[in-house]
Formats: structure tokens, sequence, C-alpha cells
């Protein structure tokens, strides 16, 4: 384990900042290493963050209207004519309204779109369901060719940003709109691809990703005081899986808890099960969406009602481990 | 320009191209006739003379890109690629089989000289407008053009008009757009399912060149798509008015050959199953069919 955490941050007055501005920071810095990076967006610039973007390369922005199918498509001939096309909106729009586009003119037709998906989960808030998208981790990570990060902090969704920009992929990344408390550092690894250990620990594994990795911490802090040492796992990137890692994370500890902020069904708890029961069938609990939709409300007041706080968590992991015996296995 | 051939050369060559769709969808057992038979003559004239284009060197940066956006019509694409001299025209006969580089509908990863992948409609026409837009906008080239072929059933789709909005807003004048007006989709004719016109006034208002043309006369295809490139501040779209499964004529303007190849369906007027792809074939090579190509030797 060598991941420098944020030291303040188990302090009420953790820095907080929207994962959103680390992906506007980063297009930014992607695109003077890079000249064939161009940015796309639905009318939404300033809420995506592209604006830095916009600001910094007038000549390489490209205002599509609200039009996210024209959107992807666009970026698909873009990337044709050489180009590394971002493209963005509202997870609940891009990729919710233009999946088949995505599917059909990036993901089968193997071009390296980015696909930025914002504003994505409950904590939107106010907005209500409609604008709460919950079920794009499910429907990105199954496409082929298809890359899919949800960075934990602002920080990480900087270097995700300039990771995606140079790895030839479709890729999608999952960003918030709300606040959120920075867990990492500037020296933190970040790699397509890897998961990486937070918090040792030996009763029970809990898997983040996204903004929810920050609760777990939270959750595992609170479950110390009852005797539980959980192990935190940043899972940033659900598609490709880390699998050694998650593995043998799993393998130590016997117990496993998912979580996101989104539709356990199909989304990341739902790769986790997937990978699970092929390789290493061990007892889990999901923390998520239990398939239904979100509703409007304060951000705040809407994890807590959902049960995706550190708070809540640690209840439900204190019962979990009450009922569930570890499972370990002669591997 | 390609221009190696002569006017009669060219609609020779879109006759053969029928005879090879034929042939092929025959082999393949399933496919579209309608389509492709009707693009023979605007297909034969972009791959043999409007575009600049090298078989030899599909990714030559210097050339002519063509996107098909309505990609159930693609055996006509492969057809004039074969003939062009992309790959081999015995390759034909592995349309839609286990292992063949020419799919279903067009993959651009699986075939060389293919710009895109299409099939769900309405989404060619993006990936062409975005391509143009690089020219234009980002590279700066002024002397490559994009063309793109839509079908007019495939134009009841939105993206078909964000992507109009979006070219005639930027002015894509690389951009040049052939719509295949055969008057016929799957379910019957365009005007019944879900109607088109006034297509003219549509594509206009949307800052859009405009020009209407015969698709079957292959001078005026050519003429029409040097037009289009003479028009230096707008996007073009040409409405090429055809007629469906042009060249045989028991599938002339009859829409149930959409979606079947010659040898599965029986409609009114038609030959016997087993006896169409004959008919077809004979109608095409002895100039029985309705073509109005000249002496074919």
């Amino acid at each position: 384990m060598n991941y420098p955490l944020n030291p303040s941050l188990y302090n009420d007055d953790v820095q907080q900042e929207p994962i959103r501005a680390g992906f506007g920071r980063g297009l930014k810095a992607a695109g003077e290493a890079n000249e064939a990076i161009v940015a796309l967006c639905a009318d939404l610039t300033d809420s995506t963050k592209m604006s830095d973007f916009r600001a910094a390369f007038p000549e390489r922005f490209i205002e599509m209207g609200i039009a996210e199918q024209n959107l992807v498509t666009v970026a698909s001939g873009l990337a044709r004519a050489g180009k590394i096309p971002f493209t963005s909106s509202y997870a609940a729009f891009s990729p919710g309204r233009n999946w088949e586009q995505i599917r059909t003119t990036i993901a089968l037709n193997e071009q390296p779109v980015k696909i930025i998906g914002s504003h994505a989960g409950v904590s939107v808030g106010p907005d209500g369901a409609t604008h709460q998208m919950l079920e794009d981790i499910a429907l990105m990570r199954v496409l082929p060719h298809m890359v899919v990060i949800a960075p934990g902090d602002s920080i990480e969704a900087e270097k995700a940003t300039k990771a995606i920009a140079e790895n030839g992929q479709p890729s999608y990344l999952r960003l918030a709109r709300e606040k959120t408390p920075i867990i990492s550092t500037d020296e933190s690894p970040f790699e397509i691809g890897k998961a990486y250990v937070l918090r040792e620990g030996h009763d029970i594994c809990l898997l983040g990703t996204g903004t929810m990795t920050y609760q777990l911490l939270v959750a595992a802090k609170i479950l110390e005081q009852h005797a539980i040492h959980a192990e935190v796992v940043h899972v940033p990137t659900v598609k490709p899986l880390d699998e050694e890692t998650i593995l043998a994370s799993v393998r130590k500890t016997g117990r496993v808890v998912t979580a996101e902020e989104a539709q356990i069904n199909a989304g990341f708890g739902g790769a986790i099960a997937e990978l699970l029961s092929e390789k290493l069938p061990t007892p889990l609990l999901r923390v998520g969406m239990r398939d239904r939709f979100g509703e409007s409300g304060e951000p705040a007041e809407l994890i807590k009602h959902f049960r995706l706080d550190g708070a809540s968590i640690a209840e439900d992991i204190q019962k979990f481990v009450s009922e569930t015996p570890q499972y370990h296995q002669g591997f | 320009m390609g221009g190696q051939l002569t006017l009669k050369q060219l609609e020779q060559k879109a006759n053969q191209v029928r005879q090879d769709i034929i042939s092929m969808l025959v082999a393949a057992g399933s496919g579209h006739s309608a389509g492709p038979l009707d693009l023979a003559d605007i297909m034969t004239a972009l791959y043999f003379d409007i575009m600049n284009i090298d078989p030899s060197k599909p990714e030559w940066p210097e050339r002519d890109v063509f996107f098909l956006s309505n990609g159930h019509c693609v055996p006509v694409q492969y057809a004039v690629m074969a003939e062009r001299g992309y790959f081999p025209v015995e390759e034909l006969q592995t349309l839609r089989k286990f292992g063949s580089r020419l799919q279903g509908h067009p993959e651009r990863t699986k075939l060389p000289g293919l710009e895109n992948t299409s099939g769900p409609l309405g989404s060619g026409l993006s990936q062409a407008a975005g391509y143009a837009y690089s020219l234009q906008y980002l590279e700066k080239v002024r002397h490559r053009w994009v063309y793109a072929v839509t079908g007019d059933g495939e134009l009841n789709e939105g993206n078909i008009w964000e992507a109009a909005m979006f070219a005639g807003k930027y002015k894509l004048s690389q951009l040049i757009v052939f719509i295949d007006r055969n008057n016929i989709q799957i379910d019957g004719s365009t005007e019944d399912v879900m109607p088109l016109e006034d297509l003219h006034a549509k594509w206009e208002s949307f800052g859009w060149h405009v020009q209407e043309i015969d698709g079957h006369n292959i001078e005026s295809v050519i003429d029409a798509a040097s037009m289009a490139r003479a028009i230096s501040n707008k996007p073009s779209v040409i409405i090429a008015h055809t007629i469906a499964g042009k060249g045989v004529d028991f599938m002339e303007y009859d829409y149930h050959w959409h979606g079947n190849p010659p040898g599965t369906i029986e409609p009114e007027g038609a030959p016997p199953k087993s006896d169409q792809a004959r008919v077809a074939l004979n109608k095409l090579r002895t100039l029985d069919g309705k073509i109005t190509s000249g002496d074919i030797h």
C-alpha cells in the first residue's frame, strides 16, 4: 500500500471541490499537451467545466447545441479525421440519450471519442430523478472496447482526464456535480485499470468507486471503533477492472462491500458480483441505489436518505458482518 | 477527380455493379435489394469519377472520403469498391458470410477503405459532418471533400436533422450529401409511413444548398457534385430521385424488395422465386430492364 491520502481527510473541514472542476483543469492541460484534442459540448459548457478549454482554445471548441445524438456522432467523424474529441453533457443525456450512437459509431467503430457524463448520481439534488443519472455505469460498461472511469475526487478527475486523452480508446468519464471531499493528493497514483488499497484491514473489504470511496473511508473509521477492521480499496476504473488487486483484497478479508452512487444492478456492484461469482465466490453487500430512481432534495439529505453516507454504510456493514461469516477459501 | 472513364463506360460499369449486387445477394441469401440497385449509378459516379481516391492507398491523407449513412445499402458500396480495385471482385461472394470482411452492415475496422460503421440509421451524416468540420476549421484544408449518401426513409430519424442544423450553422461547404429519394421504406411508401415533403424546402430552411436530379443519369450526378463543390458557403444536399430496384423490372417501385434478395419472396408480378436471380441478371445483361445506359458490350 503506497497511496498518499489527503492528511485532513477525516477532518470536518476537509477540502471539497466538485469533481467536474478537476476535469476542466485536466482537459485544458491535455489540450496544451496535444493539439489533436478538441472539445464538443451540448449547451452545458460552464456547467460541465469545458469552459476552461474553450477559453484557452476557442478554435478547438465546438458548440453543438442541445443535440446529444449529433454530439457523439460528429465526434466519431472528427476522430476519423484524426482528432481526439472530448464530448460533454449531463450523464442523463449523454450516454442516457445517445447510447446507440455511442455503441455503433464509437465502440464498434473503435474511435477514441471521450464521453464525459457530468452530474451523475443522486447528489445532483434538487433537479430530481430525471437528471440524477444512475444507469450510466451499467450502460457503458457493457460496451466492448469502452473504458469506464469514475474518479474519486477532483484531483483524480484531472489525472483521469489526462490519461484518457492519451489512451487511444473510447472512454467514459463519470463526474459528479456537488462539491466532493478531496481524498487524494497530487502525488497519489492514478493509472487506467488500477485499483488502490487506501486503508488496510482484515475483517472485510470495501470497494468504492467515484464519490463513494470517501464515504467508505468514513465508514471504515467508524467501524474501527466497533472492532471491525475494514480494508478500503478505491476502484476508479470500473472497466477494465483491476482483478488482481480486488481479488487479493477479497481473498484476505473474506467479505465484500461495494459502493457506488448508481444502480447496483449491472453497475459497479454488478461488475464485482460477476467477478466474484466467476473467480472467488464471496459474500457481498452492494451499497447504492437498489432498483429505484432518486428524487428532489438537498444532496446531503438524499445521500443520507438512500443510506449512502459513511455513518449509514457503517451501520449496514455492522449488520452484514454480524450476519455473515468470513468466507475463506483454499486458494 | 477520377475522370478516367467515358460516360458510356461509367454506365456500363454501373450495369456491372448491378449484376454484382444481384449475384452477391443471391449468394448471401439475405440482404437488401432495392436501395443498392437504385444507388448503382450514384455510387459508380462517386467512386469512378467524382472522388479523388486511390484504391491501393485507402488511408491516403489527400483522399476524398465517403460516408454511407444508410448502412443496409452497403452491397452497392462493396460492389463499386471491388470494381474500383479495393479488393478482388470474387470476394463479393463472401457478403454476410462467417469470417467475411464484408459484414451485413459496414464495419470500418473490418475492411480498409470504409470510413465509418453504420447500420442503425441517422448517424452517418453526423460522422460525415464531423469529418467536414475537421477539414474546414481544424485542418483548414480546402481541396478535400466529404461525400455522404443517406436514404430517404432514414430522414425519419431525429439525428439527421440535428446534423442538418449543425452543418448549416457551420456552413460546412466541403460536405456533399446525396439523398436516395426512392420513395420506399420497409413498411411502404415514404409518404404513407411518415411524409417527408417538402424535402427541398426543409433542407433549404436548414441552410443547405439544394439540388434535385435524376439519380440514374450519371452525367447529372457528376454535374451536381461539381456544382456542389462550387458552393463555398453552405453544405450541399443533392436530392437524387431514383427508382427503387432500378434495373430489374420486377423489383422496380416495389417496397417489398427493400429488405429481401432475389429468391426469397414472390410479390405479385415477380417471376417464381427459383427463377428470379436468373431473370434479374438476364435483364441486366441484355438491357431487358429499364436502364437507359446505351449499348452494353
